[in-house]
C-alpha cells in the first residue's frame, strides 16, 4: 500500500515538463556508486487491513493490566471524550508550527489559553508552549539559571525522578556544569540542613520536586530563603501535574522557575510518550526563556489576533546565540492538556483530593498486610512508598493477576531495597484496591 | 474570537467528578493548610462550550487535510490514517512505561524492528529512539561525538557548519559547549571544499551536513567532503530532515557518516501536530554505538528487553524511552509501505519537486539552477526588483488563493527565499493549481502590486503587528480589573 497518486501518464507528463527521460536521471547528483542497485531488505509491504491486524496482534502482546498502581511520572488518570474529539481534529493534528499566523490563529490562541492556565496553576508569571518532557525542562531550567546567572553548578535533591537527575547530568556534562545532591530526611522531604551546607556562590540552580519522587509533598517555602540568600535559582520540579489542583503553587513559595510533566493532564501512558514538558517561569525571565511563545497583538484592521513572539531568542533567528536548541515541542499534546483543564475546570482540585484520598485508602489496606511498614513521614499526594517483606514477589503475585505493580525503588535507591513506590488515582476503585490486598494476603 | 477565559461563567462545568467510594476526611487533616491552594484559576464552561470553542479555534487554522502545504524543509506529506487508528490501540496507548518487560513485549518488539528497520534504511550499525524530536537528536549525536572525542583524550573545541544549515545545528553545537564556524558554500550550492579544507584542523570535531542540503541539492562531492573531514580525524555528522529525498536510493551509512538524526514527522508521515509531537532517532556507525544513550532495546532468545549496561553511554537526554506513540506510527508506515514504497516515496517526491521547479522557473529566479532533490528552491528578488513586491507579499497572497505558502527567507545564504517541497503525495493536478497560483502571483506583482502587498484579504485575520507583540509582549492573559472580586 502507497500513498503516492501518480499514474504513469502523469509520470510521463512529468518527466516531458522537466526535459528528462526518466526519474532516474533525477538522482544523477548522487555518485553512481553509492546508489543503491538492489533493495533494501524490509519486510514487504502490506494492504491497511493487512498492516492493521499486524499492529492488533502486537498491541495484544501488550498487558497494559486492569490495574495500574505504578506511578513514577506517569500516571493513568481518566481522559474526558472531549480531548481526543479535539486533538482528534485534523485542522490541528496535521498542521504545521503557526508560522503563518494569519491562517493558524486557532492553534495560536489555543496555546495563548494554555499558557494562562499553566501561569495561573504553577503561579508564575509566563508559561512556554510546552517542552518535550518533564526531565527535558528541568534540563532546560538548569541551562536557564546557569546562563542568567552566570554560575556553573547546579544543586538537586535526591528525592528529584532519577531519570530526571540522569537527564540532567547529561546537560550537565555536555555543558561543563559540575552537580550536587542533597539528601531526604526521615521524613521523605529535602534536608534543609544538607541543602544549606550545599550551597554556595558558584550554584545557578536548586532543582526540588514537589510532590517529589516518592510522592512526599515538599515544603518550598521553608527552603526558598536558603537558595535565595546563596543568589541561586530555585527550580521547582513535578512529575505529577494533577497535582497543582489542591497545592499551592510553586510560584507562591519563590520558585523562579517551574519545570515539570503534563502528562496528567489528559495524555495517554502510552508507554512514556509523547507527553509535554510544562515550563514557567517569573516575567523577569521572559526574553530568556527556551522554546515557542504564543502571544497576544492585533492585525493590520485592529483586530485581536495571536502570534508567535519574543522569536529572537529562538534557534531559527539567533543560531549558535540561541536560549536553547528547541524547535518542534509537543504543541498536540499541550493542545490536549488544554482541552483537559477547560473540561475540568474548578473541578481539577475535587479530582486532586479524590486522588488523595485513594491513596489514603490504599496505603491505609496495605498497611494492614502483615510485615508491610510506611517508609516516610511526611505528607503525601497520590504516591506513598511501603516497605514490605517481599517486593519481587508481591509485584510477580499482581502481575499474574493482571494488575502492574509498585515501582521498586532498590535499583535507584540502595536504602530502599525492598521498598514500593505505590500510586492511586481515581481509576482505581474501592473494590480494586480490596482486591489488590486480598491477592496480596494470599502471599 | 473571544478567550475561553471571557466565555467562562461560575457554576458551569464540564466534567463531573465520581463520589468518592473510599472514606474523603477534609484534606487540611491530612496536609499542612499553608501547603495548600485555595482556589484554581480555570474556566468554568458547559461541555458543548468547550467544544463550540475549539472547534471555532479549529476552522481557524490549516492543516494537510485542507490543502496543499509545500512548506521547505519541513516535509508536509499527507498523514495516513491508519497510523493514528494503529497509535490509539489501547495495548498501546494504556501501558505504563514501568511495566514489567513481560507485560510490554508488543511495544518492545516495534521498537526492536522500527530501529533494525532504520539502521537497513539508512545504513547505520545502531539507532537510538529516544530524542523526542530533530533537535533533540541532533543534541543526541553532537554528545555523542563529544563524548567519542572524550574517550580518546582528545580536545576539540570547534564544530563546522554550513552556512545554508538550519539554525537548530548551530544551537545544538553550542548546547555541548562547541564554538560553531560557518563553511561557505560554492557558486553551486555545495560545500565549498576549499573553504572546509582551510578549517578542518585538529581542535575540529566534526562537520554538521545536511545532505541533500536546504537548496534541495544534493551535495556532489560527498566522498571529497567525507575525507577531508576523516582526514584529520573528525566526524561527519548528517542531518537526517531531508531524507524524504534518497530513501531507498543512497543510504547515510555508505556516504560516510558517522551519526545522522532523523525526523520521524518527516519522513515517516507522522503528523506535525502544530509542532509537536515529533521523534528524532540518531543512527551511528559502529565506532560511535558505545555512546548511545541508554536503555537500548535488545533482542534476547527469551523476548525483548531494556539494557542499561552501556559503560561509555552518554546517558539519558528524555525521561523513558521516547516518543512511543509517534512511533508506533511510524513503524505502521514502514510496515505499510516496504522497500520499494520507500523508494517510490523518494523517487515521486523528487519528480514533484522537479516539476513544480521546471515550471516556475520562466518566473521566479532560480538561483541554483540544477536539478534539485525533494525541494527547490526560488528568490523573489526579480520581483523586489521589479515591484517591490517582497517573498513575504506573494507568501501571504498565497493565503488568499488557498494554499499554505512555502518556507520563506530561508536558507539564509537565498535573498528573498522561496522554498517549496511538495511532498510525493500531491497529484499532478494538485501542483499544476499551485504553479498556476504561483505564476498568476508574478502577474499581479506586476500588473497589480498593491493587492500582493495588502495581501492577505480573506483570513480570518490580516496581516499582524509583529512589533508590538514582541515590544510589549503578552503571553499570558489577564483578568480585566473590573472582574476581580474584592
Amino acid at each position: 500500500m502507497e500513498y503516492v497518486p501518480h499514474t504513469e501518464r502523469d509520470k510521463r507528463r512529468m518527466l516531458e515538463t522537466i526535459g528528462v527521460a526518466s526519474v532516474e536521471d533525477l538522482f544523477s547528483d548522487i555518485p553512481e556508486s553509492f546508489r543503491l542497485k538492489g533493495s533494501l531488505n524490509l519486510p514487504p509491504p502490506l494492504a491497511e487491513q493487512e498492516a492493521f491486524s499486524l499492529l492488533e496482534e502486537l498491541a495484544a502482546r501488550n498487558r497494559p493490566g486492569r490495574i495500574v498502581l505504578a506511578g513514577a511520572g506517569a500516571y493513568r488518570h481518566y481522559i474526558p471524550a472531549v480531548v481526543g474529539h479535539v486533538t482528534g481534529r485534523s485542522e490541528f493534528y496535521t498542521a504545521y508550527t503557526p508560522y503563518q499566523a494569519e491562517i493558524s490563529q486557532g492553534i495560536l490562541q489555543a496555546i495563548y489559553e494554555y499558557q494562562t492556565m499553566i501561569a495561573n496553576l504553577t503561579g508564575m508569571q509566563v508559561a512556554n508552549a510546552s517542552m518535550y518532557d518533564g526531565a527535558s525542562a528541568v534540563a532546560e531550567a538548569a541551562v536557564l539559571a546557569a546562563k542568567t546567572l552566570g554560575r556553573n553548578r547546579i544543586v538537586t535533591a535526591r528525592s528529584v525522578h532519577p531519570e530526571y537527575r540522569r537527564v540532567l547530568s547529561t546537560y550537565a556534562w555536555a555543558n561543563g556544569y559540575d552537580l550536587a545532591e542533597v539528601p531526604f530526611g526521615a521524613d521523605g522531604r529535602v534536608d534543609g540542613k544538607a541543602l544549606q551546607g550545599a550551597m554556595d556562590g558558584r550554584t545557578a540552580a536548586v532543582i526540588l520536586q514537589s510532590p517529589n519522587f516518592f510522592g512526599v509533598i515538599e515544603d518550598l517555602s521553608s527552603l526558598e530563603e536558603t537558595v535565595h540568600s546563596a543568589g541561586a535559582f530555585l527550580v521547582a520540579a513535578f512529575t505529577e501535574a494533577l497535582s497543582l489542583g489542591i497545592l499551592k503553587p510553586p510560584g507562591a513559595s519563590g520558585a523562579d522557575i517551574v519545570a515539570g510533566e503534563g502528562q496528567s493532564f489528559g495524555n495517554p501512558m502510552a508507554y512514556g510518550g509523547p507527553y509535554l514538558g510544562i515550563f514557567a517561569a517569573t516575567g523577569k525571565l521572559l526574553r530568556k526563556i527556551p522554546g515557542r511563545l504564543a502571544g497576544a497583538t492585533v492585525d493590520r484592521d485592529g483586530n485581536r489576533a495571536f502570534v508567535l513572539t519574543l522569536q529572537t531568542r529562538e534557534q531559527h533567528i539567533r543560531r549558535e546565540r540561541a536560549t536553547s536548541n528547541i524547535c518542534s515541542n509537543e504543541a498536540l499534546c499541550a493542545l490536549a492538556a488544554s482541552v483537559y483543564l477547560v473540561s475540568l475546570g474548578k473541578n481539577l482540585k475535587k479530582l486532586a483530593e479524590l486522588n488523595v484520598w485513594k491513596a489514603l485508602y490504599l496505603k491505609d489496606r496495605l498497611l494492614s498486610l502483615p510485615g508491610w511498614k510506611r517508609v516516610f513521614s511526611g505528607p503525601e499526594f497520590n504516591e506513598f512508598v511501603l516497605r514490605c517483606p517481599d517486593s519481587r514477589g508481591a509485584n510477580a503475585l499482581l502481575e499474574k493477576e493482571g494488575i502492574i505493580g509498585g515501582c521498586e525503588l532498590g535499583h535507584e535507591y540502595p536504602e530502599l531495597e525492598g521498598c514500593l513506590l505505590f500510586c492511586a488515582t481515581e481509576m482505581l476503585s474501592r473494590i480494586d484496591m480490596d482486591r489488590v490486598v486480598e491477592i496480596l494476603t494470599g502471599a | 474570537m473571544e478567550l475561553i477565559f471571557e466565555k467562562s461563567r461560575p457554576g458551569r462545568q464540564a466534567t463531573a467528578i465520581p463520589v468518592s467510594d473510599v472514606p474523603a476526611p477534609p484534606l487540611e487533616e491530612l496536609i499542612d493548610p499553608a501547603l495548600l491552594r485555595s482556589d484554581v484559576d480555570l474556566p468554568e464552561v458547559a461541555e458543548v462550550d468547550l467544544i463550540r470553542h475549539f472547534t471555532a479555534l479549529s476552522r481557524r487554522n490549516f492543516g494537510v487535510d485542507m490543502g496543499f502545504y509545500p512548506l521547505g524543509s519541513c516535509t508536509m506529506k499527507y498523514n495516513p490514517k491508519l497510523n493514528e487508528e494503529t497509535a490509539r490501540m489501547t495495548g498501546f496507548a494504556n501501558l505504563h512505561p514501568y511495566a514489567p518487560e513481560s507485560c510490554a513485549q508488543g511495544t518492545l518488539q516495534l521498537l526492536y524492528e522500527l530501529k533494525e528497520a532504520l539502521a537497513e534504511i539508512f545504513g547505520m550499525a545502531d539507532f537510538t529512539l529516544q530524542p523526542a524530536a530533530g533537535a533533540h537528536g541532533e543534541l543526541t549525536g553532537v554528545m555523542m561525538i563529544k563524548k567519542h572525542f572524550e574517550k580518546r583524550g582528545e580536545k576539540r573545541t570547534r564544530i563546522l557548519i554550513p552556512d545554508s544549515a538550519h539554525g537548530t545545528n548551530c544551537a545544538s553545537g553550542a548546547l555541548c559547549g562547541y564554538s560553531v564556524t560557518t563553511v561557505r558554500s560554492n557558486a553551486e550550492g555545495g560545500v565549498d571544499l576549499e573553504h572546509l579544507r582551510s578549517l578542518m584542523a585538529e581542535d575540529v570535531a566534526g562537520l554538521m551536513l545536511t545532505n541533500p542540503n536546504t537548496l534541495g541539492l544534493f551535495e556532489r562531492n560527498i566522498t571529497e567532503v567525507a575525507a577531508i573531514v576523516h582526514g584529520r580525524g573528525g566526524l561527519l555528522y548528517g542531518d537526517g530532515a531531508n531524507a524524504n529525498a534518497f530513501l531507498g536510493k543512497a543510504r547515510p551509512g555508505d556516504l560516510g557518516f558517522d551519526v545522522i538524526q532523523l525526523n520521524l514527522h518527516k519522513t515517516f508521515s507522522t503528523p506535525h501536530g502544530c509542532g509537536g509531537p515529533g521523534s528524532g532517532p540518531v543512527g551511528v556507525s559502529r565506532e560511535m554505538v558505545p555512546f548511545l544513550p541508554i536503555p537500548r532495546v535488545v533482542k534476547t532468545g527469551a523476548g525483548y528487553r531494556w539494557d542499561y549496561t552501556a559503560p561509555d553511554t552518554i546517558g539519558r537526554v528524555r525521561a523513558f524511552y521516547g516518543n512511543v506513540g509517534v512511533m508506533v506510527k511510524a513503524f505502521t508506515y514502514i510496515r505499510t509501505l516496504g522497500a520499494e514504497g520507500l523508494r517510490h516515496v523518494a523517487e515521486t517526491a523528487v519528480l514533484n519537486a522537479n516539476y513544480v521547479k521546471a515550471r516556475l522557473e520562466p518566473h521566479f529566479d532560480l538561483p541554483y539552477p540544477r536539478t534539485c532533490m525533494h525541494e527547490c528552491v526560488f528568490s523573489g528578488r526579480r520581483q523586489v526588483k521589479e515591484s517591490n513586491v517582497h517573498t513575504s507579499d506573494m507568501a501571504k497572497r498565497l493565503l488568499d488563493y488557498g494554499f499554505h505558502p512555502p518556507t520563506i527567507y530561508f536558507p539564509l545564504i537565498v535573498p528573498e527565499a522561496i522554498m517549496i517541497e511538495p511532498g510525493e503525495t500531491e497529484s499532478i493536478e494538485t501542483l499544476d493549481a499551485f504553479c498556476n497560483t504561483m505564476i498568476a502571483i508574478a502577474r499581479e506583482a506586476r500588473d497589480n502590486p498593491d493587492v500582493v502587498r495588502s495581501a492577505p484579504l480573506t483570513t480570518p485575520v490580516r496581516r499582524l503587528d509583529e512589533v508590538r507583540a514582541a515590544r510589549d509582549p503578552d503571553v499570558v492573559w489577564k483578568r480585566p480589573l473590573t472582574e476581580i472580586p474584592a
